[in-house]
């Protein structure tokens, strides 16, 4: 059975939902990874969850970037392993240069608790194997600094090689900029680096695991990433 | 010996400043209307022990990449001299 690695940084605050949605939603071991440990050998998914790890000082994921763990992440993401940054994790990732671009501060300077509509971009990843093409899930934000940025060639290689998983759009589909809850370049909500290993997404995924939480669609992640590890296309690295 | 640095991180030109924005419609609804564009950066002071001033600059510069600036986002200047951190003020001791 796979096993899910939490990563917890001083001032992460969504480990718990993380933990919750795929203990009991999902039903898959997983534990908890303090931001010092450097052993990630048993986990075949480490995600590092949002929050407001050290406090955003400097920049949001400036100091968690160089947290012991992190070192241990890159290793594993250069093996192949599966990482999944929501958020502050997403931020962290951008900053420890394991994805490209950076997440500024939201257009509007308003800090936005909202849902959004996702439109999946790309099914061919092993966070989105159980989504249709252009599916649309219906997921939560919560951040004032998810504006996503990439200088123009850093984007043009970003849509060109599908590396584009989740773009914000109205419920119908439509990619418009009323759709977006923070003014990102191109309306990208989440993004998979060239290997196709790692993914960031500032939506929150585990905010939308059960009916009673207002959407189930955040299960697509979770689940997706289950299917891929159980039918064996994946090694423990 | 005892140097200090200042750092100036400043968005690179391009890279939208909706901060920077803000501030200048705050200006202009209190009544300024010579301002024309105001971009928001940030101003750090380390103090710090080096063998020369050359190594306090490399130093600088490199935690400057690192930590101090996002170069995704960012470019960064920064001034050294002698310097002795205050001890009355301004340290967290």
């Amino acid at each position: 059975m796979p096993r899910f690695g939490v990563v917890v940084f001083p001032g992460s605050n969504c480990e718990m939902d993380v933990y919750e949605v795929l203990k009991n939603v999902m039903d898959q071991p997983v534990d908890y990874v303090w931001h010092q440990d450097r052993d990630l050998s048993a986990y075949d998914c480490v995600i590092l969850p949002g929050g407001f790890s050290y406090g955003d000082y400097l920049r949001v994921g400036a100091i968690a970037r160089f947290s012991p763990v992190m070192e241990a992440v890159a290793a594993y993401a250069g093996r192949g392993g599966l990482v999944l940054g929501i958020c502050n994790g997403f931020q962290i990732l951008c900053e420890a240069h394991l994805l490209p671009g950076a997440l500024q501060r939201n257009v509007h300077l308003k800090f936005r608790c909202a849902w959004t509509h996702l439109r999946v971009e790309n099914t061919a990843t092993p966070f989105t194997g159980q989504c249709a093409p252009g599916q649309i899930l219906k997921v939560p934000v919560n951040h004032g600094e998810g504006n996503y940025y990439a200088d123009p060639a850093t984007l043009q290689e970003l849509e060109r090689n599908g590396q584009v998983v989740v773009r914000y759009a109205t419920a119908a589909g439509e990619v418009t900029a009323a759709a977006s809850p923070n003014g990102s370049l191109q309306n990208i909500a989440g993004i998979i680096n060239r290997q196709g290993n790692v993914l960031g997404m500032m939506p929150h995924p585990e905010r939308a695991g059960e009916a009673l939480l207002g959407s189930e669609d955040g299960r697509f992640i979770f689940a997706s990433l289950v299917d891929y590890l159980t039918t064996g296309r994946a090694a423990r690295v | 010996m005892q140097f200090k640095a200042e750092v100036k991180v400043t968005l690179k030109a391009g890279v939208l400043d909706p901060q920077g924005s803000a501030v200048r419609g705050a200006l202009i609804a209190m009544g300024y209307n010579q301002f024309s564009g105001v971009r928001v950066g940030k101003h750090i002071e380390v103090w710090m022990d080096a063998v020369s001033i050359e190594a306090a600059r490399a130093a600088v510069t490199e935690v400057g990449k690192r930590l101090l600036s996002n170069p995704v986002l960012e470019t960064f200047t920064l001034e050294i001299e002698p310097a002795v951190m205050p001890t009355a003020s301004g340290s967290d001791a």
